[in-house]
């Protein structure tokens, strides 16, 4: 069948624009694509490619400042990820339900964090801390995070409270459920996705990030990125880019799995 | 019982819940976001002591220093590396966003998964990975070599245009994601009805979408610029110390150089850059709706 010229127009508009986005995911995955490769090189710095091997698989676990960056880091994250969620969720629930004198202070307050430039804030904490004396270390970076980390948790949740929740709440109290109850019951599994993607997002920058660390970690432990950051005056050995190929492995594992739960899960609502 | 104190009981009755619930929010927010900026403003008014450390004697000397064509040097040109790091990052984003937008729901969301995965990956990892590709024997210059188009390695790194690189990749996510979310938003019909009414593309595009999808602009401009602005580790990875912006500038006070006021005056400018911006949109559009997670 011929094609008109409007159809052909806009196939031909149709691939370019293929052809563009293929562009713009090849640049975005280049990097990536690097990192994972110098995994496998045969060489002790990564000046230049010498030959393929799988050694650094096995000796980064030898590594011990490696390894101890690494779970350093994750229990930052996670610490800063409970923290900044439960704050987080209560105050969402609490900017959204209630009216005070300078919630509007509160809620433009919030975005501070999220938009002036991180090294603004770590400076200041930086300061602050040294004037009540508080010694660096893992609080002042916990605090650290969990100042950026609480905002987006707000954000985030408060996006997925809707008008529904203080009628069903109520209805809960009616029927003699306590505040604690109606709570874990009614509101927590209505604003759950939202709890979730909140402790993914304060996980993830949490554990990605590198200024407030380095501002804020005392001389004893650096987390993983501010290990990686001093390495780079004297070049990155591959055995941190064979951890970081394990770390992308695991998160888009996690990803993918998570999907296909939360896929199957709304199966079965929908055969309810 | 009066009717005000039946009007007072409820009242009452809330406070405790209110408290609990919006208070340690705001306790965290004042205690280490206010607090902070508050007295770092106070600390860009005082002097140096000669062992590094705050002299509280009030003083400009700070921002005169600031002035100073050296620091002044390193501002503009933070300011300009922000500038051409967000102009590029729409002109690239843009067609982009406008492309995701307009498949299917399904295909669309796999796409913004796709465009989310790298940043998993850790940032210092996949700036680093610029630097291995186009290091003296990296895989460019090699291809170059072997293909005979150059005689002897160019050197792509420790450079202005490969932090511009590094920039750029890092930053394009917050560009597209609200222009996205604008974009997905605009109505078709109005599209077609601009068609219909004779308009060619490029007119529809500069009269209806460009206009619609301006919110979504301007949250990309300052998601973008006001981070690059005060951005050190991508210098830091990619530009081996020779290249400085303001982040490295202020990240020095506080470490090896340690003047404190003077790192305290630029992060203030910081502030007042950002300001500026947010007064800007808010003209326009409410800051809920920026877009920024």
């Amino acid at each position: 069948m011929a094609l008109t010229r409007r159809e052909k127009k806009e196939r031909r508009i149709n691939i370019l624009s293929n052809i563009y986005a293929f562009l713009v995911y090849a640049v975005l995955y280049i990097p990536v694509a690097v990192m994972i490769a110098f995994s496998f090189n045969n060489q002790r710095y990564n000046y230049y490619w010498n030959g393929f091997t799988t050694q650094w698989y096995g000796k980064l676990f030898s590594n011990s400042a490696l390894i101890n960056s690494l779970w350093y880091s994750i229990i930052i994250a996670i610490l800063s990820t409970i923290i900044s969620v439960i704050i987080g969720t209560i105050g969402a629930l609490g900017l959204k339900k209630y009216e005070f004198k300078g919630k509007k202070v509160i809620n433009n307050m919030l975005y501070i964090p999220i938009i002036v430039p991180e090294i603004v804030l770590a400076v200041a904490l930086l300061i602050i801390f040294m004037k009540v004396g508080l010694s660096l270390g893992m609080g002042s970076i916990l605090i650290g995070h969990c100042t950026f980390c609480i905002p987006y948790a707000v954000v985030t949740i408060k996006g997925r409270i809707s008008g529904d929740n203080d009628t069903l709440e109520e209805a809960s109290m009616d029927l003699g459920a306590n505040r604690i109850q109606t709570f874990l019951r009614v509101t927590l599994p209505t604003i759950f996705p939202g709890v979730m993607s909140a402790a993914f997002l304060s996980f993830t920058l949490s554990f990605d990030d590198v200024v407030m660390s380095n501002m804020l970690a005392g001389a004893r432990q650096s987390t993983l990125p501010v290990l990686i950051l001093s390495m780079n005056k004297s070049g990155i050995t591959p055995d941190v880019n064979a951890l970081t190929t394990i770390m992308v492995l695991v998160i888009v594992t996690a990803m993918i799995l998570n999907n296909i739960i939360q896929r199957s899960l709304k199966k079965k609502k929908g055969k309810i | 019982m009066s009717m005000t104190d039946q009007a007072a009981m409820p009242k009452k009755k809330n406070l405790l819940p209110k408290l609990a619930m919006a208070g340690p929010v705001s306790l965290w927010m004042i205690l280490f976001v206010t607090i902070p900026l508050f007295y770092i403003i106070v600390i860009s008014f005082m002097s140096r002591g000669v062992f590094g450390d705050v002299v509280y004697k009030p003083t400009l000397e700070s921002y005169q220093t600031i002035l100073d064509p050296t620091y002044f040097q390193v501002i503009l040109k933070s300011l300009k590396a922000a500038g051409v790091t967000t102009l590029l990052c729409i002109l690239i984003g843009y067609p982009f966003a406008y492309i995701i937008a307009r498949k299917p729901k399904d295909v669309a969301a796999k796409m913004i998964t796709l465009l989310m995965i790298p940043f998993w990956t850790n940032s210092l990892m996949r700036l680093n990975a610029w630097l291995l590709l186009f290091q003296t024997s990296g895989p460019v210059n090699n291809f170059l070599m072997n293909t005979g188009l150059v005689s002897k390695p160019i050197s792509f790194i420790y450079t202005d245009s490969l932090v511009m690189v590094g920039l750029i990749t890092n930053m394009l996510p917050f560009a597209v994601l609200p222009l996205y979310s604008t974009i997905e938003k605009l109505e078709r019909s109005l599209l077609e009805a601009s068609a219909d009414l004779g308009a060619n593309a490029r007119t529809t595009f500069m009269k209806i979408t460009l206009p619609i999808t301006f919110p979504g602009i301007f949250s990309a401009i300052i998601l973008v610029f006001i981070p690059s602005l005060g951005i050190y580790t991508v210098t830091d990875m990619l530009g081996g110390g020779k290249v400085l912006y303001i982040g490295n500038i202020i990240k020095n006070q506080f470490g090896s150089i340690r003047n404190w006021p003077l790192g305290a005056a630029l992060s203030v400018l910081l502030i007042l850059v950002t300001m500026l911006l947010i007064f800007i949109y808010t003209r326009f559009a409410k800051i809920e709706d920026m877009e920024v997670v």
